[in-house]
């Protein structure tokens, strides 16, 4: 039996009047990749950033029911949210490097996490680099402006720059929906090789990714969370005639 | 291919175009003339003994040290106390307020008073300053007017630069658990940098260029004071002591002097302005 790392209860979220999240039930396991798949506008991205609070930053939006990550409330009164982005990083839809040096970019996260030996820092670079599959690439120019890289590249350094602060769950939203499909083969093969030692939450655009490369999926409308399970079982037998309405593209 | 235009609108085409010729034309003769005026008068009176000597009754010499003087000790004391208030307002207002209309309504209320005739802010400095609080007309009173006027400037400025920087830049920071400070710090403030720094340089050509507001707050001294007297003692800056030759002691020339100083000092200010920005941006 696989190890619940992230579960959520009867989780409702509303952007002011507009009920975005409908009574989200989900038991997430750990090191495997799920995906979120459905319609635009159906609550996958929500909910996805419900999980590292990033929804705090959008003014006017509520939340109840429950959300625990290894049997922590995330939305606990008192809970650490600098913390637990740590623990639970991000990759976005749009690369997003800083504009410093491809060695900044990496070693911002432990950092701004009170790390300040380079010998540390210089280990650390090379070691989310090499995890990211992107050391090769770069190390000859460590110290040049991330702007310079490709956007696949770029992405990559993200994720490197996500693992160097060593977390737990690695969530990424349609992280290669701005990218050519070769540098979207790339992270996909990275995303199967890191669920070794992550946990990867997954939002796709792209229900072939979501087939070849997720373990579970779960499939969203309109807020709703509609069916949840193997990916394998979901995209030859869906079990709710919406999903597979969904899957056999005849909406969305 | 052109095709030939009928004769009406071939006039028409022609007459606009000179007419639009005739104002770009004007504009241009009236600056030059303007340049080309006070230059001709002042840079000749322009001596080294004017620049570096105070005035005397008692030699009967005239030297503008003291306003030069007290100009920079007036910059000092404005951009030390706008600096830091104004950015920091501006940082509160683009990355903290959570109250959009509050926010908004400051916002309204800075872009309404940069639109403000100076000589009211001196008005109001002066009855704040002096007559309330009881300082003495000098470079306190008089920067702190200044304080009070650019404020907007500064605030406006700096949140037009705070807002070029991408918002995924901050999510991304934040995404890695950094603070909000900490991400504003570290992400933010150095990729707005330029934004601010060109504002500044501006706020500091209008301290340069201000005289109404200080007549009433700065004072019309022409002694030289060292910066922690200048403080509480009434010295005029270069632009009202061009007002004070010009109007009360009738030494146009000097007036003239002063002024083609101004504009040298003007044009510096406005080329570091752009060439700080470019350099800071590349």
């Amino acid at each position: 039996m696989e190890n619940t790392i992230l579960s959520a209860r009867q989780l409702n979220l509303y952007y002011g009047e507009n009920h975005a999240l409908k009574d989200i039930c989900i038991q997430i396991p750990e090191h495997q990749i799920t995906a979120l798949i459905g319609p635009s506008g159906c609550g996958k991205s929500t909910f996805l950033r419900t999980i590292n609070r990033m929804n705090d930053l959008i003014p006017g939006v509520k939340i109840d029911g429950s959300l625990f990550y290894r049997g922590e409330d995330i939305y606990a009164p008192g809970q650490d949210v600098t913390d637990l982005r740590r623990r639970i990083g991000m990759v976005f839809q749009k690369p997003n490097p800083f504009p410093m040096s491809i060695y900044d970019n990496v070693a911002y996260g432990p950092r701004t996490h009170g790390i300040r030996s380079k010998v540390k820092l210089d280990e650390l670079v090379e070691e989310s680099l090499r995890g990211a599959a992107i050391w090769d690439e770069v190390k000859d120019r460590l110290k040049k402006s991330a702007m310079g890289l490709s956007g696949g590249q770029q992405q990559r350094l993200c994720i490197a720059r996500a693992l160097a602060v060593k977390p737990d769950v690695l969530l990424m939203d349609e992280s290669t929906s701005a990218l050519d499909p070769i540098s979207t083969s790339k992270i996909e093969d990275l995303a199967a090789d890191l669920k070794k030692d992550y946990t990867i939450i997954m939002v796709t655009h792209n229900m072939q990714q979501a087939a070849r490369i997720s373990d579970k999926t779960a499939f969203f409308l309109l807020g709703e969370l509609i069916e949840y399970g193997d990916t394998e079982q979901m995209f030859s037998m869906p079990q709710n005639k919406k999903t597979e309405d969904y899957i056999t593209g005849r909406f969305g | 291919m052109e095709k030939k235009l009928p004769a009406r609108r071939w006039i028409y085409d022609r007459g606009l175009r000179a007419l639009l010729w005739l104002c770009g034309g004007l504009v241009c003769a009236l600056l030059v003339f303007i340049i080309g005026y006070i230059f001709a008068r002042g840079l000749p009176r322009i001596t080294w003994e004017l620049l570096s000597t105070q005035s005397s009754v008692l030699r009967g010499t005239v030297g503008i040290l003291p306003h030069i003087a007290s100009t920079v000790y007036i910059i000092l004391v404005s951009m030390v106390i706008v600096l830091p208030l104004g950015v920091g307002a501006a940082i509160y207002l683009t990355e903290y307020a959570t109250n959009r209309r509050l926010a908004g309504l400051i916002e309204f209320a800075a872009e309404t008073l940069t639109g403000i005739p100076s000589i009211i802010y001196g008005l109001v400095g002066m009855m704040v300053f002096l007559q309330l609080m009881g300082l003495k007309a000098g470079i306190l009173a008089g920067g702190l007017t200044l304080v009070v006027m650019i404020l907007p400037t500064i605030i406006r400025t700096t949140q037009e630069s705070l807002k070029t920087v991408p918002q995924s830049y901050r999510e991304g920071a934040l995404g890695l658990g950094a603070g909000k400070w900490h991400m504003i710090r570290t992400v933010v403030l150095p990729n707005a940098v330029d934004g601010i720094v060109t504002g500044c340089i501006l706020a500091v050509g209008r301290i340069v260029g201000e005289s109404a507001a200080l007549l009433f707050t700065a004072g019309f001294g022409t002694v030289l004071y060292s910066f922690a007297q200048s403080l509480n003692n009434s010295s005029a800056t270069l632009t009202v002591a061009l007002y004070l030759y010009a109007n009360e002691r009738g030494e146009t020339e000097i007036a003239f002097a002063i002024a083609a100083i101004l504009m040298i000092l003007t044009l510096i200010i406005n080329l570091a302005a752009g060439l700080v920005g470019r350099r800071l941006k590349k």
